[in-house]
């Protein structure tokens, strides 16, 4: 069902996992990245990547060609490459005068982007001939800082969140290294910075996290208004809005192509499918039932003991019902791909790192169909 | 040297228009009914006793895309006197037949009561605070605090 790792009690604001799912990297809300291997069943560390001189606010781990990418509030990237055993560092200028706040390898991890507070997208990609990464920019329209992004399957498209309440999707295309591409559901014209689409969901609410469905057709993003939405190109740009009762959610993922995962601060991850027929979206399950605890009896000892000290009896602790016991922070596909998850990982706060068995799960909360 | 003009022109040139990072504002697009609800409406329908009616219509028509706060104040005024004529047992069920999107409109005027409490008026938002949030839960908290749209 699921498997509880914890690192500590700083929260874990950011992490990665390895192609061969035996690496992780991740950082507890400071300026060091540490990297750790899996052996029995534990985490070990194993490294500690010390470059950045502010919080690291972004991870990525190339799955194939095993590479970390980490950026952070000193405005600074640095590409991690393993020679001999060790993580060497490569400095990318990102041109940037404001924090970077979050990174993603492109599906054929051949460049990066790099969101920031400076109200742009740094696309940034390996020159051989000088032997240096290159950093563009996307800057408009954007008006407030980018808080998180996704990379359409095409290797071309960036979905971007941002805090000035809007999702938008843009061209990444870097006509220096690569073919052009064909036209797909969000358009054809694909010069770099393009702005393909720009979705409001009423607003109010910064942009937390924003995923692109597996075949590339759809975004999901989630709000500080408790809202998921979904914008279907495949249906004319079509809009969905669900805002919940829920306290705001930090993270989204798509686990299939028409289901998603959404975790954030009611440290519960729920499951929430689309349907582009009817064109709805709706809350399937919470992913984590909190099993009942027995109702023990309580010595009339005890019931004293509490009454004087605590001037309560009975349960007063405070713990909460779900596993994770503060704010989930982040959600990614452990295993499998977002097409066919088979496990996702969350981190939190209270930092741990949570591995959630899709299949097993469906098996045992009747609720539950992940289609 | 440069000659003192006294010229002083200069100083009302905007120079901000030309900085390409300006932040500009969104404007609304949709212009929600930017007026709020007929006063002499709401009060037909509450001495007709039509309260749900009148509690509906203040709802929809909420000016949260107006600039101009005093017919939000307005708005607000009319909205306060429909849920202090409500009856205690009564609340519930009309929360009940709110749809989502007034449930959050009606969160946010409670709130807003509890900003500017006057007599009594605070006991009963605290009895509508406690309906409407077993019907919108926190997230309709988090929308009174997030949303743009105030009222």
């Amino acid at each position: 069902m699921s498997e509880k790792h914890n690192f500590g009690i700083k929260p874990v604001t950011c992490h990665a996992v390895s192609g061969d799912k035996n690496g992780m990297a991740l950082s507890l809300n400071d300026h060091e990245v540490k990297i750790y291997k899996k052996s029995g069943g534990k985490w070990q560390e194993t490294e500690t990547l010390d470059e950045h001189g502010q919080r690291v606010s972004g991870i990525d781990w190339a799955p194939k060609s095993n590479r970390i990418v980490t950026c952070g509030a000193d405005r600074n990237a640095y590409v991690w490459t393993l020679q001999d055993g060790k993580w060497k560092p490569h400095l990318v200028i990102l041109r940037i005068n404001r924090a970077a706040t979050c990174v993603q390898w492109s599906p054929q991890e051949n460049k990066f982007a790099v969101g920031s507070s400076a109200r742009l997208i740094s696309v940034s990609y390996y020159e051989d001939e000088h032997n240096w990464w290159v950093s563009k920019h996307i800057k408009k329209p954007i008006r407030s800082t980018v808080t998180c992004l996704d990379w359409h399957p095409n290797n071309v498209l960036i979905a971007a969140g941002s805090t000035d309440f809007k999702a938008r999707v843009f061209s990444g295309y870097i006509k220096e290294i690569e073919s052009k591409p064909s036209s797909n559901s969000w358009g054809t014209k694909m010069t770099f910075a393009t702005l393909m689409a720009e979705f409001s969901n009423g607003g109010g609410g910064w942009v937390h996290s924003v995923s692109f469905s597996p075949s590339g057709e759809k975004i999901a993003w989630v709000g500080h208004d408790s809202s998921v939405s979904v914008a279907d190109s495949a249906q004319g740009n079509r809009l969905v809005v669900v805002k919940d009762s829920f306290l705001p959610f930090m993270g989204i993922t798509w686990v299939t192509e028409n289901s998603m995962v959404a975790a954030g601060y009611d440290c519960n991850p729920m499951l929430f499918t689309y349907n582009s027929g009817q064109g709805s979206l709706a809350l399937v399950s919470k992913l984590d039932i909190p099993q009942e605890k027995a109702a023990g009896t309580i010595s009339a000892m005890n019931r004293f003991k509490d009454l004087d000290k605590k001037a309560s009896s009975g349960d007063t602790s405070a713990e909460l019902k779900t596993q994770h016991q503060n704010t989930i922070t982040q959600v990614s596909v452990f295993e499998g791909s977002k097409d066919k998850c088979k496990r996702i990982a969350t981190a939190g706060v209270d930092g741990n790192i949570i591995l959630w068995d899709l299949g097993s799960l469906e098996r045992s909360i009747q609720a539950l169909k992940i289609s | 040297m440069a000659k003192n003009t006294g010229a002083s022109k200069f100083r009302r040139v905007d120079v901000d228009q030309f900085d390409d990072d300006k932040f500009v504002d969104d404007a609304d697009t949709e212009a929600e009914s930017a007026e709020g609800a007929n006063d002499a409406e709401v009060n037909n329908l509450l001495a007709q006793g039509k309260s749900q009616d009148a509690l509906k219509l203040v709802l929809t028509s909420a000016p949260v895309g107006s600039k101009s706060q005093a017919v939000k104040d307005r708005a607000f005024n009319t909205a306060l006197r429909v849920l202090t004529s409500f009856k205690s047992a009564d609340i519930d069920k009309s929360v009940k037949a709110l749809d989502p999107r007034s449930i959050d409109t009606l969160m946010k005027y409670i709130y807003r009561g509890f900003e500017t409490p006057s007599d009594n008026s605070s006991a009963l938002l605290l009895t509508w605070h406690e309906k409407t949030f077993v019907a919108g839960g926190l997230g309709s908290i988090v929308r009174v605090l997030t949303d743009r749209k105030r009222v």
